[in-house]
């Protein structure tokens, strides 16, 4: 089994496909890291939920402004070109399609495109939607990050999701540790697999029929981050 | 006489709000919680308060000590989860059953609390359809879309966090500052701003980010 995508690497196979001019909310967790994996020269524009558009690379320690920060609470910069609006007009561009893509964590992915992302019910732990349904609703594109399996090795592109729903019908792309699978009418299909990994392989850790494309290619990604 | 919406203490500002006020809370992320207004409004203690604030366990925010003197019968937010592994003490409310929480997913709180403030009675969003956040909610398909009807939100009191105020209650914004202020400054019955600067000059008309008509009350706190 060759080593799979480590965070980093999976955050960059994503940004490869980001086109230039696009407007892209990342989600918080390996989502985000793709803002730092951009082609060079491509001009994109971040939105942030919380109002910020056109978040630019996190604050450095002495360049911090306190009032500066994107949905995840990180304290950042603006880009040039860059603006600043509410929290209620902010959603009106997510759910009025002014979005080009979103890219979400999650914790499972059906094969109609169905997404669970926001409660893994955890015992006694509070629910925290923010605005994964509006963004997964409202984007033109909706594209998940996430590892193929579990931590115990369990699927999680599957037939139909088990956790609670984010919103239906939404997914179209998944970029995993493993693969690179687009969401069908005809279900998964595996537009990129790691590299010396077999197709049976990929079968064995999936959830739900997954079928090769046409011309289906080796997943490779640079040494990046921890352990690439 | 003329208009001067500038009070002297947070104290004087939330003087006479009442037991199980709604309250809308500003803030998102580190930026634009309204702490000293939160810190007075414990102080003056009013009881089974619901709360509209986006998260009920931001570390950031004091929205956390209203829920922690017991003060809090509900809570309206797109998130009541806390940091960590360990329960917070908004979960632990919530776990034993003392506090309610309606969770809402976060675009479709601040337009329930826009349309709250514009005279928009309830509107149907494609948001939360096919999900437990949908349940028991009259659904109905517009132009081929599945969607949900949800209802505004109005309330008693908004606690905002602004830049600067003038003596007219405009207010201006620091960067994300800004995020649910607008929206929830329309829709309560008394707006309460805390401002880093209450000015006697009014702030350049186009720089006005709230009208303050909006306003009811500003109460420089520095910061």
């Amino acid at each position: 089994m060759p080593q799979p995508l480590n965070r980093d690497q999976m955050a960059w196979r994503a940004a490869q496909d980001i086109a230039d001019g696009m407007v892209v909310n990342l989600g918080i967790g390996i989502p985000v890291l793709a803002s730092d994996h951009l082609p060079a020269g491509r001009d994109v524009f971040f939105q942030s939920e919380n109002g910020v558009i056109g978040v630019g690379p996190a604050a450095a320690p002495d360049g911090i402004e306190p009032d500066l920060v994107d949905a995840g609470s990180r304290k950042v910069t603006l880009r040039p070109g860059g603006s600043i609006i509410d929290s209620a007009w902010s959603f009106a561009m997510i759910r009025g399609g002014h979005i080009d893509v979103t890219i979400l964590g999650a914790f499972e992915v059906a094969a109609n495109g169905d997404l669970a992302n926001w409660d893994a019910r955890v015992p006694d732990k509070g629910p925290l939607v923010g605005g994964a349904m509006d963004l997964a609703v409202g984007a033109k594109a909706t594209w998940v990050i996430m590892e193929h399996t579990t931590r115990d090795g369990r699927p999680r592109l599957l037939e139909a999701c088990t956790l609670p729903l984010t919103a239906v019908r939404c997914v179209q792309r998944v970029y995993t540790d493993l693969a690179v699978i687009d969401v069908t009418a005809d279900g998964f299909i595996a537009r990129e697999l790691l590299a010396g990994m077999s197709l049976e392989a990929l079968r064995a850790r999936t959830g739900a029929a997954i079928t090769p494309a046409p011309g289906c290619r080796p997943l490779v990604a640079p040494a990046l981050g921890h352990g690439g | 006489m003329p208009i001067d919406k500038r009070v002297a203490t947070a104290a004087d500002a939330l003087r006479d709000v009442r037991d199980e006020a709604t309250v809308f809370i500003t803030g998102f992320g580190g930026a634009g919680f309204a702490n000293v207004l939160l810190r007075a409004l414990c102080e003056h203690g009013p009881k089974d308060l619901t709360l509209v604030v986006n998260s009920a366990t931001h570390p950031a925010s004091l929205t956390h000590e209203l829920i922690a003197a017991g003060l809090v019968r509900k809570v309206i937010a797109s998130s009541g989860r806390g940091r960590g592994a360990e329960l917070s003490p908004f979960e632990l409310l919530l776990r034993d059953g003392r506090i309610e929480l309606e969770c809402v997913p976060q675009g479709t709180f601040a337009e329930r609390i826009r349309a709250g403030g514009a005279g928009i009675p309830a509107f149907f969003t494609p948001v939360g359809f096919g999900t437990d956040l949908a349940r028991g909610k009259e659904t109905r398909t517009i132009a081929g879309r599945d969607c949900v009807l949800e209802e505004a939100i109005t309330g008693d009191l908004a606690l905002v966090r602004a830049d600067i105020a003038d003596r007219y209650g405009n207010l201006a914004f620091r960067h994300a500052q800004m995020n649910f202020g607008p929206a929830m400054a329309t829709a309560a019955s008394l707006t309460v701003a805390e401002v880093r600067e209450a000015h006697e000059a009014p702030i350049p008309p186009e720089r006005v980010q709230v009208p303050g008509v909006f306003v009811d009350r500003v109460v420089a706190v520095g910061g």
